[in-house]
């Protein structure tokens, strides 16, 4: 399975470990995935550093995961804004999902995500947890 | 545009432990031939929707299937586009024909989910969405229309959840006078308010089942169509693509792509929603369908819940919405989907949807989405006088 593969690891280090994305040179638009061209015209971009700092732009609990998370059981997913500008999606954890709302603050946590096929590649990435 | 509808077939949709991903399709095709009344020879081209069987049967190569089956050589390509397969197949055989390189074409759609087990096919499945910025943090399809149902009525309460809950009810209620259906069982929304949670705030009754079937849809030129009696045409076929992620969306409340696609296709067949007399959507999830009859022109974003509340989408109301049962009832072959959506049109139109019958239909509307809205295709068919 393709998720077995370390090298998918290796190469995202940078993106999911650290939260490193794009911003545009010409209009300063923020990504958090590689692009070629901003819609301004733009193409070329630096990299830069997410705080990680956020807010929730719409959640759900998962209680039917896929294969890879059915350890988790039930689990809270979101698109989060980060206060850069750019949106992404994440896990947040550490907190009653009923506490949970649109609006409501979050901050980025390095979490292990879960160990896969028989090479045992363990899968690291970020997290989200309130700040109430 | 012209194009006729010689011929349709489709299976008995559900858990069909008692066929392969061969004999679904094989099954479809025959019906197919046998209602257009033509031979085998006469085909020109084939195109299949198939999204799963590289991951859930270990088959790709679907296209020589296809061929195999009916022990002919014709160019024959399979066609991805994850639940907009189906109707992405219809729309190259469309082309096929525009392009005067065919006459005739068939095109099918199969998918063959039940062998598996419900967590393999919740990761096929999220392959619809982004693997990398989705699928890693455990995002799951139906986590995906949570996230926009939430969304929506956060910003539009006047959905509640007995108006969300009456778009499974009505494809149930109609599912039940289908025979093709996989679920053929009336609900009421305590069924659906009531059922396990799945991705809050979607409950099972809110989501489509995982389902094996095939369907088969035989299409000619304008010609081709006159001379062999062709009593269905599509008149229009409309196409777009947004980003495959949702956190890379214009907007959470809408799916643009149906918005654009329908727009195209209205206005190759020179119509506008006013002039829709029925239509299959994509109730992939029931916020989707809310979500659906807005692209769609029937209502203005956030006012879909409007159709809800007066039996307004029933077959005998002002505008009947899935009155094949939908994704919901129906089952949701995911790559058969757009084509058993265009089967349930012409049903429609030629008269033969017996105790669902839209009284006076000359115009059909199908619309297939793939993914969250990354893909969204939509067609317009006619009644031939």
């Amino acid at each position: 399975m393709f998720r077995d593969s370390p090298i998918i690891r290796w190469r995202n280090y940078k993106d999911r470990y650290m939260l490193i994305g794009f911003e545009c040179t010409a209009c300063g638009k923020k990504y958090f995935e590689a692009k070629g061209l901003c819609p301004c015209g733009g193409t070329e971009f630096n990299e830069i550093e997410f705080s990680g700092k956020g807010k929730i732009v719409s959640f759900t609990q998962i209680h039917s995961g896929p294969e890879a998370f059915t350890h988790q059981g039930n689990y809270c997913v979101a698109i989060i804004d980060l206060v850069e500008g750019a949106r992404i999606t994440g896990q947040v954890v550490d907190c009653k999902y009923e506490d949970l709302k649109i609006g409501l603050e979050v901050e980025a946590v390095f979490r292990k995500f879960y160990k896969s096929g028989e090479k045992g590649v363990i899968h690291y990435g970020t997290k989200f947890v309130p700040k109430f | 545009m012209n194009i006729g509808v010689l011929g349709i077939g489709i299976t008995k949709f559900g858990e069909r432990w008692d066929q392969g991903l061969r004999e679904l399709l094989l099954d479809a095709q025959m019906k197919a031939l046998k209602d257009a009344k033509i031979s085998v020879e006469q085909i020109d081209a084939l195109y299949t929707g198939n999204m799963g069987a590289g991951q859930l049967s270990g088959q790709l190569h679907i296209g020589a299937m296809a061929t195999e089956n009916l022990n002919i050589d014709k160019p024959s390509i399979r066609v991805e586009g994850a639940c907009a397969s189906g109707s992405l197949a219809l729309r190259q055989g469309i082309q096929a024909i525009e392009s005067g390189e065919a006459e005739i074409v068939l095109v099918s759609g199969v998918e063959k989910m039940t062998d598996v087990s419900t967590e393999q096919v919740t990761t096929m499945l999220m392959g619809a969405g982004d693997e990398e910025l989705e699928g890693f943090n455990g995002l799951t399809f139906p986590g995906l229309y949570a996230l926009l149902a939430k969304a929506y009525m956060t910003k539009y309460p006047k959905l509640t959840r007995d108006l969300l809950a009456e778009v499974s009810v009505k494809n149930h209620f109609h599912g039940a006078r289908n025979e093709y259906c996989q679920f053929r069982k009336e609900i009421n929304i305590d069924t659906v308010k009531k059922s396990t949670m799945v991705a809050d705030p979607l409950t099972l009754f809110d989501c489509s089942p995982i389902t094996d079937g095939a369907a088969s849809i035989i299409l000619a030129s304008e010609k081709k169509a006159k001379e062999l009696g062709a009593k269905v045409a599509i008149i229009g076929s409309g196409l777009a693509t947004d980003t495959l992620s949702l956190a890379r969306r214009s907007t959470l409340t809408a799916i643009p792509a149906g918005k654009k696609a329908a727009e195209a296709a209205y206005k190759q067949a020179g119509i506008t929603a006013k002039d829709v007399d029925f239509a299959e959507v994509h109730d992939c999830f029931t916020i989707a369908e809310i979500m659906a009859v807005e692209a769609l022109g029937f209502a203005k974003e956030g006012e879909g819940y409007k159709l809800y509340e007066n039996k307004d989408t029933y077959f005998m109301g002002r505008i009947p919405i899935n009155t094949s049962g939908g994704l919901k009832a129906c089952g949701h072959p995911v790559g058969a989907t757009g084509i058993k959506q265009a089967i349930e049109a012409t049903m429609q139109l030629r008269g033969e949807a017996e105790g669902r019958q839209v009284k006076n239909a000359k115009i059909g509307v199908t619309h297939n989405v793939g993914g969250s809205g990354g893909t969204a295709c939509v067609h317009v068919f006619k009644k031939v006088k």
